[in-house]
């Protein structure tokens, strides 16, 4: 018996600081029916979407709001196989796409919820301040594999990314890696990682000197040097924020969409207005995003 | 002796006997399913373009040989943290601690088994890759080495457990004799037990390898995932990306019935044999072990 305590104690400490974590929630009653409307997709897009659905639950108590996330990727294909009820997607839906949604009977309809400008990062010790989209295009292609060819230190780049379900990660693919030509194959070269979440990017740009990556602007934290770019070589470098997306300056500038399969009826419908709104763009301004010019 | 409960005795033994058949009926359902989702892969796509050297799924590039490469050489180099280490630990618990220490050592192996691979995934990026990239002077610390390193520590507890009951089991009278021969207590166990132990040792080898072949969590957050050919020992400090952590990653993206989920779906093929190959020599191992010894000590 006395052998047993010592296990015993240790089961019993750790189940009561496990404890500590439970969260009593406070008591809700919902008597009316309830709008319950799916919203899954976009990463870059999660943050903002919680904080959409947080708000407009509290003005709407009647509409249950779920937000996932999971990539545009996965976003796209729950639209295309018509099992959510609105797609987050921080790229445009493909050709291919849309034609397995048709195939499916799904038609998806778009819209332009906020901007997002997608900033280039590197450790703040690195000496290099500004690149052109053609330098950027042959580092994450490997043409360029030290920072000393690009007036930096003799250190080996290291390429980060997202995975290949990001739209963040197709977006820079097509726009910057392909200088936006539709018919460059240029890929990413095969020792770029391609990290889960913005998180791991993040933390590994902060140490670690050699390191390169991009995220969505609403992603970076201050202490990170965001790189300036040149859309092309003579043009001037534009560091990203909300006046330079919206003047068009700055190059690596997206649209953030939302998808519906077919036209948007009842409280989907209402939900999506009330994004296009003042109220909801205002959000889009405090997580760090560009709002879109609300409708005159 | 028919008792008036006799229909009990047939009930718990059809439970019984349902419930181990299960098993291996789950098993082959699991294998039915895999084979279906993933033959087609042959199909869509040529065995050379499947075995090339260049995953890029969403340019149609889907030569899975990296992946391959990636998920064994960390698993390679897991293996060699966790088979001293391990090892070491068993020994040590086995033979040389007090009995005191033994009860305390042995439950708290096992807590360390129970640490949640992603919770060591988190830790690794953190704490380890920053550590590992100084200290070998490594472009970056997500690599393959940090990945060994994170996949040794979770399976050191199966080794352990494995190992230490191996060893346990060697019989008394092998030491006192060697004790008696007039061998150290080194000597005894590095030339006497450990050899009279050596399947069960093996055996714990290989559960510990199976372990961390299948690990995703951890080998996703640490490794980099870049899809690199690891074919020298010098792959072990560059990026790689592993069979787990690709499914893991695209999985949630693919449109049911595309190539790439066939192709995601023969990665699981291939997981699913090497897993089925280390665990059939294990067992193979140790079905050995005990007919070997009862003909020894009958």
């Amino acid at each position: 018996m006395k052998r047993l305590i010592f296990p015993l104690l240790i089961v019993v400490i750790i189940f009561v600081s496990s404890l500590s974590g439970c969260v009593f929630g406070g008591q809700q009653q919902s008597k009316s029916p309830v709008e319950a409307i799916d919203n899954k997709g976009s990463d870059t897009m999660v943050n903002l979407a919680l904080a959409w659905a947080e708000q407009y639950q509290e003005e709407h108590p009647d509409v249950e709001l779920a937000v996932t996330g999971g990539g545009s990727g996965t976003g796209i294909a729950a639209l295309i196989n018509n099992s959510v009820d609105i797609a987050n997607a921080s790229r445009q839906i493909k050709k291919e796409e849309k034609a397995d949604a048709e195939k499916n009977g799904v038609t998806p309809v778009e819209f332009t919820v906020a901007r997002d400008a997608i900033g280039v990062i590197v450790n703040p010790d690195n000496p290099v301040s500004q690149l052109t989209r053609q330098q950027l295009s042959d580092i994450y292609s490997g043409k360029i594999t030290n920072w000393k060819e690009l007036g930096g230190e003799d250190r080996p780049i290291v390429r980060l990314s997202r995975e290949s379900n990001s739209g963040t990660h197709v977006y820079f693919l097509e726009q910057v890696v392909r200088l936006g030509d539709k018919n460059n194959k240029t890929l990413f070269s095969a020792n770029t990682l391609l990290l889960p979440s913005s998180e791991v990017i993040i933390n590994e740009v902060r140490q670690n000197p050699n390191a390169i990556g991009y995220d969505g602007l609403g992603y970076i934290p201050k202490d990170l040097k965001i790189i300036a770019v040149a859309k092309n070589p003579g043009d001037p470098y534009v560091l990203p924020s909300i006046e330079t997306v919206n003047n068009k300056s700055y190059p690596i500038a997206r649209d953030l969409y939302m998808y519906t399969p077919g036209e948007p009826k009842g409280a989907v419908k209402d939900y999506i207005d009330w994004i296009l709104g003042e109220e909801a763009q205002n959000i889009v301004a405090e997580q760090g995003f560009v709002p879109i010019k609300p409708a005159p | 002796m028919k008792t008036n409960s006799g229909w009990r005795e047939f009930a718990i033994t059809k439970v019984i006997q349902v419930a181990g058949v299960s098993a291996i009926g789950i098993v082959l359902l699991i294998f039915f399913f895999l084979m279906r989702e993933g033959l087609p892969a042959l199909r869509e796509v040529s065995m050379l373009t499947l075995f090339s050297t260049r995953w890029y799924p969403t340019e149609g590039l889907f030569g899975i040989m990296p992946l391959i490469t990636g998920s064994l050489i960390v698993t390679l180099g897991a293996a060699m943290v966790a088979v001293p280490f391990g090892l070491g630990t068993a020994i040590f618990i086995a033979e040389i601690s007090p009995r005191w220490m033994r009860e305390m050592l042995k439950p708290l192996v096992e807590l360390l088994g129970g640490l949640p691979s992603v919770m060591l995934g988190f830790l690794g990026i953190l704490i380890f890759a920053p550590y590992v990239r100084i200290l070998f002077a490594l472009p970056t610390g997500l690599s393959a080495m940090t990945g060994s390193l994170l996949l040794g520590a979770i399976a050191i507890p199966t080794v352990v457990s494995v190992a230490e009951d191996a060893l346990d089991s060697v019989p008394r009278a092998y030491r006192e004799g060697a004790w008696a021969l007039g061998a150290t207590q080194w000597q005894t166990i590095w030339r006497v037990t450990l050899p009279a132990a050596r399947s069960g040792v093996l055996t714990a080898v290989m559960l510990g390898i199976g372990r961390a072949i299948g690990e995703t969590m951890t080998v996703m957050m640490v490794t980099g995932n870049a899809p690199i050919m690891a074919t020298y020992m010098a792959a072990l400090i560059s990026p790689v990306r592993t069979m787990t952590a690709t499914i893991a990653a695209e999985m949630g993206e693919v449109a049911t019935g595309s190539t790439h989920y066939h192709v995601l779906f023969f990665i699981g093929i291939v997981l699913f044999f090497v897993s089925l190959v280390v665990n059939i020599t294990a067992s193979a191992i140790i079905f050995r072990q005990r007919k070997r010894s009862e003909r020894i000590l009958s």
